[in-house]
Formats: structure tokens, sequence, C-alpha cells
């Protein structure tokens, strides 16, 4: 059984938990700008490592936040917890999010592009 | 069997058929001359073809390489032991009663291969038509399932609705009473479905494989795919590199970290998924039954225990195990709707990992990397398609061209939005 400390309510069973599958997807800006391949890699391709995964999760079944963590999938063990909206801190969370292409994917370098076209 | 199929047994030193007559010239020498079933012969520098993943389904795509294709030049390479996957940890039901059209060709495909696998195999691999039943618990559910009946009819597949006064009668240790939380309202059975013994599906296609050649090599894990100007060059493995015009690659759980090696990514999440056995019992069942809304599937081997599972537990992992609270749920449902259930031990419980796709249809494609092909995303229910899923992935190889069986299932549906989505067929009932 996972146990997962919640940042709120401490350790908790992983059945008082949702999943929210990975954490730090890059989303499009100008969506209507995506390829069918780029919307095709924006919503069914997956980053699935064996090894330190950044994802999320939520406390449903308790305080009902949602919160990031960093968990090595080949072993379960959890690695660290951080807030919505940051950045992992642990060397081996900088790496998962690092390696992530998902964060720099085409939907993203289309929204770059979006952005400098202003 | 074609000609030169007989002369490679005589290279190896006589007929190793499995017979009667066999089984008395054996018990003479009590059964110490059998030979081995398969070589394990060290891996050549070169292949045409290599299979990457000795499961069920790397070992039936050999086969079917060399007994319908005539290529034999074919390795199977395999890091742990074969069948050692998913394979070897499957709860072994067999149907084709799905949704879609595209399903039904694949997974009927299979069925018919099965019926005929044991003669074809010259091994028995303890294929039971002893029936697949799927409850309804709710009044939405059983005119959903009407639909799906008429659906796998129009298909040519057969598929009947049971009132639960008849479920009874086939399944006396079944609770029908109208009171239960979710009562059984009715159901739906493919009386051509059933089980097949998981261990001696990998066994006997990996012994008839090897018999026409092909070299399968345990212990040996591949660590890269070689490549030069978008084709495919071989791999590298723990025991070495080895060079192939092509590799097809069936890795089920673990098919993302491959395609990675290869620079690809897929729509893929690997997941735990759980099943646990009763100890053994007289039998009191002779079919197989699931329930979607009360996740829980139930058997029993013919050893006697109760075989049991749900679905996939709900987070990515590859740590061949999963939570408690699946298995609880799991038991929760079977003790209400098979009380005889509350009495028994659980004997032992474990957990593969399966490779789910958006939407829980199968991956049989080529890749953008030419000589590259990928045949996995069949989840929670991919042994009932060994046969089928082989026998179609050796033509894709062979041919480098899709046939009309495999071709709805190539990656490039993710792109096009023709889904196959089964996910109200493939849920929790495998
Ligand atoms: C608990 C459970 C119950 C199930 N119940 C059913 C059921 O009732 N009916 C049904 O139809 N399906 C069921 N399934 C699904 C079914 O088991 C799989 O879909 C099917 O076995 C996949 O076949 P395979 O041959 O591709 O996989 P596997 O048998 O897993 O073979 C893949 C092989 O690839 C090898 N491999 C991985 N990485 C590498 C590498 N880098 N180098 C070399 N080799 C590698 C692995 O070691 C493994 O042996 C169940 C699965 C589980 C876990
Ligand atoms: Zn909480």
């Amino acid at each position: 059984m996972l146990q997962i400390p919640c940042p709120w309510c401490g350790p908790r069973d992983d059945n008082e938990f949702h999943y929210g599958g990975e954490a730090h997807i890059a989303r499009p800006v100008k969506a209507s700008e995506l390829s069918d391949a780029e919307w095709a890699e924006y919503l069914f391709l997956k980053q699935n490592p064996k090894g330190p995964f950044t994802e999320r999760w939520s406390h449903s079944a308790g305080c009902r936040r949602w919160f990031n963590v960093v968990r090595n999938t080949a072993t379960d063990e959890i690695i660290e917890i951080y807030p919505m909206g940051e950045l992992p801190k642990s060397p081996q969370g900088i790496k998962a999010y690092e390696t992530n292409w998902r964060r720099e994917s085409a939907a993203q370098k289309n929204a770059k592009a979006g952005a400098s076209d202003k | 069997m074609k000609g030169s199929a007989s002369g490679m047994r005589a290279l190896k030193g006589g007929s190793s058929r499995y017979s009667i007559f066999a089984l008395a010239r054996n018990a003479l020498s009590y059964h110490e001359n059998w030979q081995k079933a398969w070589r394990s012969p060290e891996p050549k520098p070169e292949y045409d073809v290599i299979i990457v993943g000795g499961g069920g389904h790397g070992l039936a795509t050999a086969y079917y390489l060399a007994s319908v294709h005539g290529i034999r030049n074919v390795a199977v390479v395999e890091k742990g032991w074969i069948g050692g996957g998913n394979t070897g940890r499957n709860t072994t039901i067999i149907r084709s009663n799905y949704l879609w059209d595209e399903s039904a060709g694949i997974y009927e495909h299979s069925l018919k291969l099965w019926e005929g696998l044991s003669q074809e195999l010259n091994f028995n691999v303890m294929f039971s038509q002893r029936g697949v039943l799927t409850l309804a618990h709710s009044e939405h559910e059983l005119k959903e399932m009407r639909r799906r009946v008429e659906a796998i009819r129009l298909n040519g597949i057969d598929s009947e609705v049971m009132t639960p006064a008849q479920i009874k009668k086939l399944v006396p240790i079944i609770d029908t009473a109208p009171t239960l939380r979710y009562p059984v309202m009715g159901g739906f059975i493919q009386k051509r479905g059933g089980t097949a013994r998981h261990d001696a599906v990998a066994w006997g296609y990996a012994r008839a494989a090897d018999d026409l050649g092909v070299d399968i090599i345990q212990n040996c894990e591949v660590t890269g795919i070689l490549r030069e100007g978008g084709k495919v060059t071989g791999i590298e493995t723990s025991r070495g590199t080895i060079r192939a015009k092509k590799v097809g690659c069936v890795t089920a759980g673990h098919s993302g970290v491959v395609a990675e090696m290869a620079g690809l990514h897929l729509p893929i999440d690997s997941r735990p998924l759980q099943a646990l056995v009763s100890e053994p019992i007289k039998p009191c069942l002779d079919t197989v039954i699931m329930s979607n809304a009360v996740h829980m599937y139930i058997s029993q081997s013919d050893k006697g225990e109760l075989v049991m599972g749900a679905g996939v537990d709900s987070y990515n992992s590859y740590s061949q195990r999963g939570s408690l609270p699946t298995v609880e749920g799991l038991l929760a449902a079977a003790v209400e709707l098979y009380p005889i259930v509350s009495r028994l031990r659980v004997l032992r419980t474990w957990g593969g990992i399966v490779d789910t796709c958006p939407d829980a249809s199968p991956i049989i494609s080529k890749t953008p990397l030419d000589g590259l092909y990928f045949n996995c995303g069949w989840g929670t229910g991919g042994f009932k398609a060994t046969p089928g899923s082989g026998h179609v992935f050796a033509e894709l190889i062979a041919k480098d061209e899709p046939n009309r069986i495999s071709a709805p299932f190539s990656l490039n549906r993710f792109e096009t939005g023709y889904l196959i989505d089964e996910h109200g067929a493939a849920g929790v009932a495998h």
C-alpha cells in the first residue's frame, strides 16, 4: 500500500487520494493552430518513465487539496511533496522535471510563438 | 507443416512430437530422457528479425513469422524468463465479445486460433470453453447489455442474454436475492469463451518456434535500439550488440521504456493490475463470471483455487505490486455475490504491470523508424488475444504492411481521432 503524506493532514492511506497523473504538462495557448500531430501529442502521448516521476495527487477524501509529488515508479518510494504551481527541489525531482519533454512539447512551442506574435 | 519444418526437426535429432506413444516410451525410462522443449542458444551476431519480449505475444509472433512467412532467422530476446511477465500473471479469461467491429475482428480472429491451438502447437494449452458470463446489476446496465449483445451478434459472434433464474441454475454459489446492494438483474454469456493455461501458452509457442529454428534468448535485457538514418539496425543488450533488419517490440508494461530507447513516445500509462487466488476447494464453479458494476470477476482453476481479480490500480507504477484497497474492494464484492467466499482464506495475491491505452484498445503498428514495429497497449486484456496478436503482428513485420485486421490499431489513430473506445467492454472485464 502507498502511504501518502498530505502536506496538510499528514500520512494517510492511498485510498483517501485521487490520482491526477503527470504534472507540469505544457498546455497550448493558440489551440486552433495546433496540427493533428501536435494535438495527438498533447492529448495522448505520455511520459510514463520507470524511475522518478513528477505527478499530481488530491486528498479527495480528506482536505480535498491538490499537491505535486515526486515518486519513483520503479519502487513506489515518495521522494518529495511540493505545492501546486511550484517546481521540485530534490535532486531526483529536478532531474525528472528537466527531462520531462511534455513541459517543452510541440504545443508549448506553439504557445511561445503565439506569445511572441503580440 | 512445410517440408523444411520436418527437416529442422531431423536436424535436432529426431521427432520431438508429444504423443501417447512418446509418453509410454518415456515412462519406461522413468521420464528421465525427455528432450528439452527448446534450446538455450548464444545470440548470433545478426538476425532477420528480433522480437523484444518473450511473453505470449512475442513468442507467438516469432512462431508465426517462421511457420506462416518462412522467416526463421529470428530471435526472441527476453530480459527474464519467458512468460514471467503478464503472461504468467494473468487470470486467463478468453472471449471475443467486444463492442466495436475492429475489436470483434482481432479478438474473434484470436478465439478461432485458440480453438485449434493445442493441435497446431502439439502442446496442450488447456483451452477450456467453459463460457464467460457478464452480470448486469442495474436497469441501465441491463439495457446497455442488450445493445452490446446485439452488436456482438451482428458481427457473427455468439452471445446470449440470461435471466437471474438461469444464472442461479448455472452458478449455484451466486446470491441472486433482489435485496443485495447490487442485485443480479441479468447477464449475458459467450459460451465459446473460457480459459487456458497461461504458462502452457508461452511454453507451447516457444517449443514450436524453437522447432522451426527461432532462437529464444532468455536473461538478456534490451538496453538500446540502434538506428542509422531513420532505420533500425539492431539492439544493444546486456549480452552485447545484436544486429537485425527488423525489430518488433512486444514488452507490455515496459513498452514506454523501450520506445524511449528509440526516441519515441507512446500513448501508454503503465499501471499495476492485481489478482488473487483462494485456497483450493472442490469444484463449485465451471464458468467465468464478471461484474463491471462491483469491480470483480471470478473463476475456478483446475487445481480448485478460486481465481479473482478487479480493475487496475489508479497510479502509474512498475513495482509489480498494487495497493491493498483494491484487494479489499474486490473481496467485499466477492463475499456479497458469492457468500461461500467469506469462509475461504486467500492463498496468494500478486500484480503485473499492464500497458493501458487511452481507448482501451491495443497498438499494432509501424513506427516513424523504418524496420521498427510495436505491439502493445493490450492493458488488462491481452492474454485472450495472444494467438491473433502474434499472427497479425508477424504479417505486419514480414510484409511491412498491416492487414485488414491490424490496420485499425495503428499508432496513427491518435492523430486521425479514429479511436476504438472499448472502456465499456474492457474496464474490469479482462
Ligand atoms: C493480474 C492480471 C490479470 C490479467 N487477466 C487477464 C485476463 O483474464 N484475460 C486477458 O485476456 N488478459 C489478462 N491480463 C492481461 C494480459 O496478461 C496481458 O495483456 C498480456 O499477457 C500481454 O502479453 P505480452 O506477451 O505482451 O506481455 P508479457 O507476458 O508481459 O511479456 C512482455 C515481456 O517483455 C519482457 N521485457 C520487458 N522489457 C524488456 C527489455 N528491455 N528487454 C527484454 N525483454 C523485456 C518482459 O520481461 C516480459 O516477459 C491480465 C494481466 C494481469 C497483470
Ligand atoms: Zn489532506
